[in-house]
């Protein structure tokens, strides 16, 4: 997984509460076996004014001059700031994968739908949680200032504008570890590989038809 | 020290590891996969060189992606036409016969949408921990089960471990109460619960749904309501074990047989919330007071009863939620203040998880019987949850009923609910579905969905809008 420590980048706008995973990444690009490529297609229905088809070169296709992620002052954003519940909808990983091939670290937020918050942190984008009005004014700052940009410290847990406010964030000890170090969860878990084997054996004793096998 | 509810009960028999900065290993019992969300977690075994840990706790089929037309079924997974949904579908069973995993194939009658056949095969069970990359797992919590979505690296993750790092959520509840009208079905309620809390109303919680209400219900009802708990934005949803339970799980091909089915059944009659057990949030509903439900807008809390007309959002002070409105009455094509009556339907989609069961067929061909699907509805389809429900309802002649009527019946699968298969809405035509998720787009490019239950749904097929159910004359639903 990648690592995350310090980013400092531009900050987009999202500017609407309950984005959900179709938005983010409509389904007719789910179809695709693989983890990357899904960038390009990010928001898909509200960046282009047709309607994508998979695997398709995006380049010639009609951009909606309306939607901030046009703006040529957001291109190279690595920060996108939203209102609440983000990320609602379906459990695809492609979303934050999306939000990810795109080029966004991080995603700002009053709140979080949490298998998105979820999957986020298991490919090193970072969901951040932070009050209501805090967010507003972020949005305000953000509408002021063409170039607006974002500092952001895990390790210190903190956003810092370019004013130098500081907004501290919350976030799991675990989850911050494997972010920090950029590890792997499933080979963490597998060191626990006889804790997994003793619950078995006891499980199997209380509860057989458990371990029934389906054929 | 307080009793415990039923999601305490489930994860403290789960727990293999609490770890000190409040995650936890949780063992799971059951996995059921699918094609959209699993190839990338096979390639991610493959790569580390890892092996799934219990192959027997695995249980795969298509169902995203099938087509679900009786041509484009025929020659199987060869004669899919679409060449990107062709591919997944194969990568499907390729994986599954490399690693060994126990598929359900596109055309075995026990295929079907992931989260009808799991409890239909008794392959979910009562007092099960169950993840599928899909959200809408929850539907298992109907069982007493600790049932939920999760994402693709935890679907490698669990096949690697057989365990899900998670974090206990809180304790919801649920509590409705009274007796349904004639007319009102779990669908109803379900949009009722999600239109008071909200999308975002269950985020973080495990929801418990009691009361009178669920315990008359039935087990594809209360699947139903369990199924959308999602909407509610939680991602557990479960119903206490009962005689309903216990009649539902019996003689299902995989549930246990003799000494060991009495074993778990004395389990699972522990699986109910205590009588002193303590929820950190209640929320209660009149069950006599919930009207058949339409969704207006383009998120499910966007819902009111079918007699109501659409909000003004000139009357909504909230900035925010304001903005949202305007959005949606754009999106949906609607006025504001419209009566949700004078909405025609371009088309009617009765399926998905949420509503493709053995009752909702027959609630469809209920109100079906004797009608005709109004002549300005382009297309009106029923498709199966799965290849036994098909097989149920057509010995039982629902088929005849609703051909009969002007209705498509097809082969088994997603098909519009999510529109990855050739099944999907036209721009801006209004449906009529049953599925659980009206974000734009959804059900096909700007498509515009209204999420009702399977009776109204048929009920606005005949009508050609939408129409209270309970005032349709010469029907029974
Ligand atoms: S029927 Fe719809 S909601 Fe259910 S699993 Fe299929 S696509 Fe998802």
């Amino acid at each position: 997984m990648k690592r995350f420590t310090q980013v400092k980048g531009i900050v987009a706008p999202m500017d609407r509460a309950n984005v959900d995973t179709d938005m983010i990444i409509p389904k007719n690009f789910l179809k695709s076996i693989k983890r990357t490529g899904f960038g390009k297609n990010l928001f898909d229905e509200l960046r282009y004014l047709d309607e994508g088809q998979p695997d398709q070169d995006c380049s010639g296709r009609p951009l909606n001059k309306e939607f901030p992620l046009n703006f040529p002052r957001y291109q190279g954003a690595s920060i996108l700031l939203t209102r609440e519940n983000f990320g609602c909808g379906s459990s695809r990983e492609h979303a934050p994968w999306a939000l990810d091939d795109y080029g966004f670290r991080a995603v700002i937020a009053p709140s979080f739908a949490d298998i998105f918050f979820n999957n986020s942190f298991k490919n090193g984008l970072l969901p951040i949680v932070l009050e209501e009005n805090t967010v507003e004014q972020l949005f305000q700052e953000l509408y002021a200032n063409e170039g607006y940009e974002l500092a952001i410290d895990l390790q210190q847990q903190v956003v810092v504008t370019p004013s130098g406010e500081r907004f501290s964030f919350e976030i799991d000890e675990f989850r911050k570890h494997c972010l920090l170090h950029g590890l792997d969860d499933i080979g963490l878990t597998l060191q626990e590989a006889d804790a997994i084997r003793a619950y078995e054996e006891r499980r199997k004793q209380q509860a057989p038809w458990l371990f029934g096998a389906v054929k | 020290m307080a009793g415990k509810t039923l999601y305490d009960k489930l994860w403290d028999a789960h727990l293999v590891k609490q770890r000190d900065d409040g995650s936890a290993l949780i063992y799971i019992d059951r996995h059921i996969i699918h094609e959209v969300t699993s190839p990338q977690a096979f390639e991610g075994l493959r790569l580390a060189g890892r092996k799934p840990w219990r192959l027997d706790s695995i249980v795969a089929t298509p169902d995203h992606n099938v087509p679900t037309t009786v041509k484009e079924r025929a020659s199987g997974v060869a004669g899919i036409e679409d060449p990107v949904s062709r591919i997944q579908v194969q990568t499907l069973d390729d994986n599954c016969d490399e690693f060994g995993i126990l598929e359900f194939k596109i055309n075995d009658r026990r295929q079907g949408i992931v989260h009808v056949i799991g409890p239909e095969t008794g392959a979910c069970l009562p007092g099960m921990t169950i993840v599928c990359g899909d959200s809408h797992t929850a539907t298992n919590g109907a069982l007493g089960a600790l049932a939920h979505g999760i994402g693709t690296s935890e679907v490698e993750h669990v096949m690697a471990t057989q365990c899900l790092v998670a974090k206990k959520m809180k304790n919801m509840l649920i509590k409705v109460d009274g007796q349904l009208a004639a007319g009102v079905t779990a669908k109803d309620v379900v949009l009722a619960i999600i239109a008071k809390i909200g999308t975002a109303g269950g985020t973080g919680y495990a929801m418990e749904f009691g009361g009178q209400v669920f315990r008359d219900m039935s087990m594809e009802g209360r699947m139903t309501v369990c199924n959308m708990a999602i909407e509610a934005g939680a991602r557990a949803g479960m119903v206490a074990v009962d005689d309903t339970t216990i009649d539902y799980v019996k003689g299902r091909t995989f549930a246990p047989t003799g000494e060991q089915w009495q074993a778990a059944v004395a389990n699972w009659r522990e699986l109910v919330s205590d009588g002193d057990a303590v929820f950190d949030k209640v929320v209660e509903l009149d069950g006599s007071k919930i009207q058949p439900q339409v969704s207006w807008g383009t998120s499910p809390e966007m819902v009111l009863p079918v007699d109501a007309c659409v909000p003004d959002p000139a009357q909504v002070k909230d900035p925010v939620k304001k903005a949202g409105i305007e959005r949606a009455l754009q999106y949906m094509g609607l006025a504001a203040g419209q009566k949700i009556t004078d909405i025609h339907v371009d088309r009617v989609f009765i399926g998905s998880c949420t509503n493709s069961r053995i009752e909702d067929i027959r609630a469809a061909a209920a109100v079906a019987k004797g009608h005709k699907v109004a002549g300005s509805v382009i297309q009106a389809m029923v498709v199966p949850g799965s290849g036994q429900v098909k097989a149920q309802a057509e010995a039982e002649g629902l088929d005849q009923v609703l051909i009969e009527a002007g209705f498509e019946w097809r082969e088994p699968g997603c098909s519009m609910c999510l529109a990855m298969n050739a099944d999907k809405l036209g721009n801006g035509e209004h449906c009529a579905s049953t599925s659980n998720r009206n974000f734009e787009g959804r059900q096909g490019y700007g498509g515009r969905t209204h999420l009702v239950s399977p009776a109204m749904a048929a009920a606005a097929a005949i009508a050609g809008h939408f129409v209270n159910v309970q005032d349709l004359k010469g029907t029974q639903a």
